[in-house]
C-alpha cells in the first residue's frame, strides 16, 4: 500500500498574466482558472503507480479558498482524498514559504512514499516547489521525469529527461517526482468520480492545523521578493556533436579558434 | 439558452464537451481522411463512463435517460458525427437488450457494453429491405436449443468491430411482419463474418460492413423476447434512438454555425469584415434560429421520453425529422458563408457537411418519418371526429 501524494496548483488560464505592481504577485481577478496542466501528469502517473503497486492517492495544494475547485476537479481523475491548505496568513509566499507549508502538511497526513508534482507551474515557472519540498522533507527527488519503473518494492528507475536525451537515474523510497508531460498521456475523468468528488468532504487546514507561526510562512515567511519580471533573453543556437572525445576536443579547439578570429 | 438542466446534467454534457475538445476535434480531420476507427476515443469514452449512460446502474450504467443521452451526443456531435455515430450505434444494438432482454441476457450482454468492454450493433437492412424492412430475407430456424441463422444485413455500422449483434431474422415466413424476431450474436459465433469496409461520403470514423451469416448456430436463450416480437422490439428501439439522431444533428450544426460565424467575423472584403454584410448575417440568423428550435424539440422530446409514455412513434420521428434535415440546410450555409475556404478540406465545414447527410438517411430515411407521423396524424384524428 504505497502512499502517493500529488501536489498541483490552480493557475490563471490565460496566457498574458498580469501581475500585481505593488507585490509582483499574480493578478487572478476576472481569469478564468485551470489545474496547472503538468499536474495532470502527475495526477496520472499516480494513479498509473497505484493501479500496478496498490496505495492511496492524496492531492494537496495550497491556494485561496476556490483552489478547492481545482481539487474537486482533479479528484474527479480518479484519486481517492484532497486536503487544501488555506489561510490568510499563507498568501503572498514565494517558494520557500510554499514548500515549507505543502512539507508539514505532508507531515501531518503521515509522510508518503511517493510525492508527484508537475516539472512547474504555467503561472510563475519557477520548477522550485518540487525540489525544495523534497529538501524540506529530507528525502531524495528525481525532477523531469519522463518515465518510471519500479525494479522492486520501493527501488524506482527514472528517466529523467534532458535537452538532449534524458538521464537514467535510481532512486529510493521515499521520494519525489517531478514530471514533464512526455511521461504519459493523461486519461479522461469519470463521471462516476465526478459525481463522487461533487460531496467529498476537503479538509481546509490553516495556520493553526500546521502549527505554524505567521511569520514563518506567505509573505512574512518568504525569503525571496520578485522585484522585477522580464522574459529571459533568447538563448543562442546551440549545436549537438557527437564522436570520440579527442576528436571533440580537436573540432572544439578548431570552432573556438575560428570564434575568437570573427 | 438556459435548458434549465441540473447541476448533474451540466456535468455529463461537459465531461461529453472535454472529450470532443481534448480528444476528438485535434483528430477528427485525420481520422476522416484516413478512415481509421476510433479506438483510441471509445476508450476515452469508456474511462468516463459515458458508454453506460442509459444502462441502468444494476448492470454497470450510469441509469440515466434520454435526455442525458441526448446531451452527450450532442456533445460528441460538435466534435466528430463519425465517432459519435460509432457511440450511439452501440446503444442501439443495446436497447433491444435493455427493453425486451431477459435478466440473464441483460447480465450477461449489459455490463460489458456500460463499461466500454464491447461495442454492440444493430442489424436489420438488407439488400432487399432498406426503408421496406418487412422484406428481410435472412432466417433464424429452430433446430432442437438452437437456432440456426442465414442471410447477409447490409451496411451494419459497427460490424466487424463489435463483439455484440442484435440482429432481426424471420422465424415464421408465413406470418409476415408477425414472424421476424430479434437475436443476441456474438461475434465469434460459429457462421459469423463480416464484409470489406464501405467506401463513404462522410462519418468515415464510423465502420459500416456487411455481416454474413451461414450456418450460424447460437443457443435458443439468444431470442431476445419472443419469437414473432422482431418488429416490434426494431420499432421500440427506434423510437428510442431517434431523438439521439436528431440530437447528433444539432451538435453538428452548432459547430457548423460556430465555424461559420467566426469565419464572418475574421475574414475581411470590401475593407470590412463579412459578417458586417447583412446578407451574411440573415444566413447566420436563420441558421442560429434554426439551431435552437431543433434544440429545444429534442430535449423536449427527450424529457417526454423521460416521463415513460406509452406511445411516443410520432414525437420520436419529429425530433429525427427536423433535426436532421436542419443540419443538412445549416452545414450547406456554413460552407456558403465560408466561400472557397468552406469548400476547402482545411477547414472543417465541408466534412460537416458530408456527414450531415447520412443523419438523413439511416434510422429510417426522412421520407419514412413522414410517414411515420402522417399515419399517427390520421389515426389520431380520426379518433378525434
Ligand atoms: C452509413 C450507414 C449506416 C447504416 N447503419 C445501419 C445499421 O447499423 N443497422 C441497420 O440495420 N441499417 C443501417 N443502415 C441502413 C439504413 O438504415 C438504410 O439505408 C435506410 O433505412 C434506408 O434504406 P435504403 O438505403 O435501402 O433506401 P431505400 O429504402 O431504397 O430508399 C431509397 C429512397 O426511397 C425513399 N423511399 C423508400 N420507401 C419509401 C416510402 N414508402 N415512402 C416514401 N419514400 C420512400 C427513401 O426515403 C429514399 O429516399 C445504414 C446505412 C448507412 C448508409
Amino acid at each position: 500500500m504505497l502512499k502517493i501524494i500529488v501536489c498541483i496548483k490552480q493557475v490563471p488560464e490565460t496566457q498574458d498574466v498580469r501581475l500585481d505592481p505593488v507585490t509582483h504577485t499574480l493578478k487572478r481577478e476576472g481569469i478564468k482558472s485551470i489545474i496547472n496542466p503538468f499536474d495532470l501528469y502527475a495526477v496520472e502517473e499516480a494513479l498509473r503507480v497505484k493501479e500496478a503497486q496498490g496505495g492511496k492517492v492524496t492531492l494537496l495544494t495550497m491556494g485561496p479558498p476556490q483552489a478547492e475547485e481545482a481539487l474537486r476537479e482533479a479528484l474527479g481523475y480518479g484519486p481517492d482524498a484532497a486536503v487544501l491548505l488555506s489561510d490568510r496568513a499563507f498568501a503572498g509566499a514565494d517558494t520557500w514559504a510554499t514548500a515549507l507549508t505543502l512539507g508539514r502538511a505532508i507531515e501531518k497526513l503521515g509522510g508518503a512514499d511517493l510525492i508527484f508534482t508537475g516539472k512547474q507551474a504555467i503561472d510563475g515557472d519557477t520548477a522550485q516547489v518540487g525540489p525544495m519540498l523534497a529538501a524540506i522533507l529530507n528525502i531524495p527527488f528525481v525532477a523531469w521525469a519522463r518515465k518510471l519503473t519500479f525494479t522492486d518494492n520501493n527501488r524506482l528507475q527514472v528517466e529523467r529527461m534532458m535537452d538532449h536525451g534524458y538521464d537514467a537515474v535510481e532512486v529510493e523510497l521515499p521520494a519525489l517526482i517531478t514530471v514533464v508531460k512526455e511521461i504519459n498521456e493523461p486519461r479522461m475523468p469519470s463521471f462516476k468520480a465526478k459525481l463522487k468528488a461533487k460531496k467529498e468532504p476537503i479538509p481546509v487546514w490553516g495556520l493553526n492545523d500546521l502549527g505554524f507561526q505567521p511569520e514563518q510562512v506567505g509573505l512574512a515567511g518568504s525569503f525571496t521578493q520578485v522585484v522585477k519580471v522580464f522574459p529571459p533573453p533568447a538563448r543562442g543556437q546551440s549545436e549537438t556533436w557527437e564522436g570520440p572525445a579527442p576528436e571533440l576536443a580537436a573540432r572544439l579547439w578548431q570552432r573556438l579558434k575560428e570564434m575568437g578570429r570573427s | 439558452m438556459d435548458y434549465l438542466l441540473t447541476e448533474e446534467q451540466q456535468m455529463l454534457r461537459d465531461l461529453a464537451r472535454q472529450i470532443t475538445n481534448e480528444r476528438i476535434k485535434p483528430i477528427r480531420a485525420e481520422l476522416d481522411e484516413e478512415e481509421t476507427f476510433p479506438w483510441d476515443i471509445m476508450n476515452d469514452l469508456a474511462q468516463a463512463d459515458l458508454c453506460g449512460t442509459v444502462i441502468p446502474e444494476e448492470y454497470g450504467g450510469l441509469g440515466l435517460g434520454c435526455l442525458e443521452n441526448v446531451l452527450v451526443l450532442e456533445a460528441l456531435a460538435m466534435g466528430c458525427v463519425g465517432v459519435a455515430t460509432t457511440y450511439a450505434a452501440s446503444f442501439l444494438g443495446a436497447y433491444p437488450l435493455l427493453l425486451y432482454g431477459s435478466e440473464d441476457q441483460k447480465q450477461k450482454y449489459l455490463p460489458p457494453i456500460a463499461k466500454g468492454e464491447a461495442l454492440a450493433a444493430f442489424a436489420l437492412t438488407e439488400a432487399q429491405a432498406g426503408s421496406d424492412a418487412g422484406a428481410i430475407q435472412a432466417t433464424a430456424v429452430k433446430d432442437g436449443d438452437f437456432y440456426v441463422l442465414n442471410g447477409a444485413k447490409q451496411w451494419i455500422t459497427n460490424a466487424g468491430e463489435a463483439e455484440i449483434y442484435t440482429v432481426i431474422a424471420v422465424t415464421d415466413r408465413v406470418k409476415g411482419a408477425r414472424g421476424a424476431s430479434a437475436l443476441v450474436l456474438e461475434k465469434s459465433d460459429p457462421g459469423v463474418s463480416f464484409g470489406k469496409k464501405e467506401k463513404k461520403m462522410g462519418i468515415r470514423a464510423s465502420t459500416t460492413r456487411e455481416m454474413i451469416l451461414e450456418e450460424a448456430r447460437i443457443p435458443r436463450d439468444r431470442l431476445i423476447s419472443k419469437e414473432g416480437m422482431g418488429f416490434i422490439v426494431t420499432m421500440k428501439t427506434l423510437d428510442n434512438a431517434r431523438p439521439g439522431a436528431g440530437a447528433l444533428a444539432v451538435g453538428l450544426a452548432q459547430e457548423a454555425l460556430d465555424e461559420a460565424a467566426a469565419f464572418a467575423k475574421e475574414r475581411h472584403q470590401f475593407g470590412v469584415p463579412i459578417i458586417h454584410f447583412q446578407a451574411v448575417q440573415h444566413l447566420l440568423a436563420d441558421m442560429a434560429t434554426k439551431v435552437e428550435a431543433a434544440r429545444a424539440l429534442v430535449y423536449a422530446v427527450a424529457r417526454y421520453i423521460d416521463t415513460r409514455p406509452k406511445d411516443y412513434t410520432k414525437v420520436a420521428a419529429m425530433s429525427k425529422l427536423f433535426p436532421t434535415d436542419m443540419a443538412m440546410q445549416v452545414t450547406v450555409d456554413a460552407v456558403q458563408v465560408m466561400g472557397g475556404h468552406g469548400y476547402m478540406r482545411e477547414y472543417p465545414v465541408e466534412k460537416m457537411m458530408r456527414d450531415a447527410k447520412i443523419l438523413q438517411i439511416y434510422e429510417g430515411t426522412n421520407q419514412i418519418m413522414r410517414n411515420i407521423i402522417g399515419l399517427a396524424l390520421n389515426k389520431e384524428y380520426s379518433k378525434k371526429k
